[in-house]
């Protein structure tokens, strides 16, 4: 029976590798597919230029244009509030009972479908507050969306800081607030700004809520200001993989795009996952 | 008086630290062998070489011999699985498992089985209801606790308190019926009275096993051991008869320790 | 100025008076913008229910609830059946599931227990690698190259179908397993594994009978929150499904979920149409079934918290 034991341990540890390695292989097999598939259509040209002949021909600027104006509205909405939410739970929340409904709110708001979202925008930016299709309804729409993963990211921040840093604070004279501002945050902010590279990175891989608040097929020129229509790099590879005029001509734009917004957005989650490694290591509490 | 435990210039090595320097000692069958030295001093570190516990660490390499009932534990060979059910051991804090008492004290049995001689060869075989039962409530009067939980077996273990939960972890390291049991600080997250009660078991126990025990406490082991090893910074500096240490210490080291005036 | 101290020091001991009026200003502030969470999530449930009520009242609920045919843009007689979409939720998450329980479980016990510092420094990120690529990207992938996959081994009658859906969403939820799966295991203490060991357990008896039990509702907790991720998704088996009505139970078929029902029929319904509000009612229908699934987990966590 020992020996069985032994036996049954290598087995099922063997496995349980194997799962590990068939995990990475999945990785591994999709950026490889998407990196070769795509870089034949990649080039300078191929990001800078408008599309043409109805997307077949040319570039994809619009799209890029739009999801980056995209991300500037998310950052400009829900990183701020974001943040203000995050100090106040860990800084100033003190009824337990308040404390709970928010946290319930901010934990529901994770797990909505992100289709689920797309009629929030619909029917309050689009139709209610009469935004119409545009940017900014689709801009509002994904802010509401990454607001829990700021929130939960700056509140991992801050709290991460340890109470012996505010109690010097307030032994000095200092009040809360000084101590948030001068003491707290910036020893949060490392992991502050990790928080929002990777919610505006989620965001600019969105497409469900683009597709009911008014993502453009194609433009011809770029929008103007932010109630104008847009492209936008996911929903781009979705229109273009689902119902573009000639499906297997334009395999290659399809994978070159798929390729530049997975590059985006692995980049940015790239960067900041060694943004974070490079603080924790430097501010070891 | 034969030699449960015989170590060989063992070194261990916590990546560049060496933390236990040569340290060659016998300990004997039946015994309550006591440990004690400052802090740092490898007392630790030297017992957990005894049950291999050492091995979990990353970064620790183990030299030298350990020898057990005439086998080296520390050989290729040798089932790191059945050392550790030979040879117990008991923590500091107390760690029982979050189940119920009775499913802490039949936790080993349960996995090693019930070994027979079947047709001249061994086998083993799954404990019946019974003899679990049996054994569960032998380790537990062993243990001095049967009385205090004999009703309420189904309660989780750690709804004991802090000394109850010890005796709970010796019960369940007796249930496995090891020969020699290893005592590491047993008593230092304890209150007074809790600690008399484990002093008293100790004492009751070397009837039937060989007892190892590290303590930080000199009175400790001047109140239940029967030899006394002092360790000093890695290295074993004298070990004889409690008696003789304590009242007549050979090496200067020691007799700082005792009197205070280091550690 | 010791007159000055002793007002000061008066003021201090009642809560919140010593707070000069900006700072007062300054949590409202912070008040105000944490509110924003509970009014986003009153907002969602408002307007899916908004949307939604012209359904009530012009399509039956029986059939909605119980229909089997959905037709949504037939021009004569509209079928608003949810059924078959229920169906394709249902089949493409526990079929993803099937293989990511598995599958995450044996990587957050491996990451757990046994990998060592410098392996685990890579497979941590290449897991949260995988959690950030978008979905979009899963789709195209299943879309264009897991299906031709699928074709060769299976020979299906369409090769975008249930199977591909599962499979693809199910490498989408390993992450999400492992990550909180992990945690929860991590959080066991290390000196409950020591006992373990000193009584003669191997490292996998360890894992079976000290871990994961002291473990487990935050294990269940990792199962459910994927489960309902799965359920939620949107563009992965919007492009990897096929998205075809019909109401069966083979993952050899083309299906299509409740959320790939939003996305798709919204490109051709009109505005303020009984259709339009009929999506709504699916939305809000979506929202209830990951509303309660998160709860659940939320629920087992917190109720089933192990204590060591």
């Amino acid at each position: 029976m020992m020996l069985s034991r032994r036996a049954t341990e290598m087995v099922v540890f063997a496995l349980f590798r194997s799962c590990a390695v068939l995990v990475v292989l999945a990785l591994l097999v999709l950026l490889g597919y998407m990196l070769t598939g795509g870089l034949e259509r990649l080039s300078i040209e191929f990001l800078t230029e408008m599309p043409r002949r109805a997307n077949t021909q040319g570039g994809i600027l619009p799209a890029i244009v739009g999801t980056f104006y995209l991300m500037v509205i998310v950052l400009a909405v829900s990183v701020p509030i974001g943040i203000m939410s995050a100090i106040y739970l860990v800084e100033y929340e003190q009824s337990s009972w308040m404390g709970q409904v928010f946290k319930l709110a901010i934990y529901n708001l994770a797990g909505v479908p992100s289709i689920v979202y797309g009629l929030l925008g619909l029917g309050i930016f689009v139709a209610y507050l009469g935004l119409g299709f545009s940017l900014i309804s689709a801009g509002l729409t994904l802010s509401i969306m990454t607001l829990p993963l700021m929130i939960s990211s700056a509140r991992e921040a801050i709290a991460a800081v340890p109470g012996t840093v505010r109690e010097a604070s307030y032994a000095l004279g200092a009040t809360k607030w000084q101590t948030i501002w001068h003491h707290v945050l910036p020893y949060a902010l490392p992991g502050i700004f990790t928080g929002i590279i990777l919610s505006v990175s989620r965001a600019a891989g969105e497409t469900a809520p683009l597709m009911l608040t008014g993502v453009a097929m194609s433009l011809h020129r770029l929008p103007d200001s932010f109630f104008d229509s847009f492209m936008a790099l996911p929903y781009h590879v979705f229109y273009m993989a689902t119902q573009s005029s000639d499906l297997l001509a334009t395999r290659p734009i399809q994978y070159a795009t798929a390729l530049v917004l997975l590059l985006l957005v692995l980049g940015m989650n790239l960067f900041a996952i060694v943004l974070r490694k490079r603080y924790r290591d430097k501010y070891r509490w | 008086m034969t030699i449960a435990i015989h170590t060989e210039d063992l070194h261990v090595y916590f990546d560049k630290n060496h933390a236990l320097k040569g340290v060659s000692m016998d300990i004997r069958m039946n015994e309550v062998t006591a440990i004690i030295g400052p802090s740092g001093c490898g007392k630790s570190t030297f017992i957990r070489c005894i049950n291999r516990m050492n091995d979990l660490i990353p970064g620790c390499s183990v030299k030298g011999k350990v020898m057990v009932d005439g086998e080296d534990i520390n050989d290729d060979d040798a089932d790191v699985v059945d050392v550790r059910r030979r040879i117990g051991m008991v923590f500091q804090k107390p760690n029982p498992f979050p189940k119920s008492i009775y499913e802490n004290v039949a936790y080993g049995p349960r996995l090693h089985g019930v070994a027979e001689m079947v047709d001249g060869k061994l086998k083993r075989r799954k404990h019946t209801k019974a003899e679990l039962d049996e054994i569960v409530e032998h380790s537990l009067r062993r243990a001095a606790l049967w009385e205090e939980v004999k009703d309420r077996l189904d309660k989780s273990g750690t709804s004991l308190s802090g000394g109850q939960q010890q005796r709970l972890c010796i019960a369940r390291t007796l249930a496995v019926n090891p020969e020699i049991i290893l005592f590491d600080e047993p008593c230092s997250a304890l209150d007074p009275i809790a600690t008399a009660k484990i002093e008293d078991l100790l004492v009751d126990l070397k009837k039937d096993y060989t007892v190892v025990i590290v303590t930080h406490s000199m009175q400790q082991a001047a109140r239940i051991s029967d030899k006394t090893a002092f360790f000093y910074l890695g290295d074993l500096i004298e070990m004889g008869d409690t008696k003789q240490i304590f009242e007549k210490p050979q090496k200067e080291l020691t007799e700082q320790y005792i009197t205070g005036r280091m550690g | 100025m010791a007159l000055k101290l002793r007002k000061e020091g008066r003021r201090g001991l009642r809560k919140n008076r010593h707070l000069p009026p900006q700072e007062k200003l300054i949590q409202l502030a912070l008040t105000i913008a944490t509110w924003s969470s509970v009014v986003a999530l009153a907002a969602v449930f408002g307007e899916l229910m908004l949307g939604a009520l012209p359904a009530f009242t012009s399509i039956d609920m029986i059939d909605f609830f119980t229909g089997t045919v959905w037709n949504p843009s037939h021009p004569l007689y509209p079928l608003y059946g949810i059924v078959p979409l229920f169906v394709g939720t249902l089949m493409v998450s526990f079929g993803a599931a099937l293989i990511a329980i598995p599958v995450g479980l044996g990587c957050s016990i491996w990451l757990a227990e046994l990998a060592g510092p410098r392996v685990k420094a890579v497979f941590k990120p290449a897991i949260e690698i995988l959690a950030g690529i978008p979905s979009v990207i899963f789709g195209f992938f299943a879309l264009v190259i897991l299906s031709e996959w699928i074709a060769e081994v299976f020979e299906p009658v369409t090769k975008l179908n249930a199977l591909n859906g599962a499979i693809m969403l199910a490498v989408m939820m390993v992450p999400i397993m492992v990550t909180v799966a992990e945690d929860a295991m991590n959080a066991v203490p290390r000196n409950l594994r020591e006992a373990s060991l000193a009584l003669g357990a191997t490292r996998w008896e360890t894992v079976r009978h000290v871990v994961i039990p002291a473990s487990l509702s935050g294990v269940v907790a990792a199962i459910v929150l994927a489960f309902g991720r799965a359920v939620g998704e949107t563009m992965t088996v919007l492009m990897a499904t096929g998205n075809a009505t019909a109401l069966h139970f083979d993952f050899l078929r083309s299906v299509q979920t409740m959320t790939a029902a939003i996305a798709i029929d919204f490109g051709e319904v009109e505005f303020g149409s009984e259709h339009y509000h009929v999506l709504f009612l699916v939305g809000l229908v979506l929202f209830v079934i990951t509303f309660v699934i998160n709860f659940l987990a939320d629920w087992v966590t917190r109720r089933f918290k192990e204590d060591y």
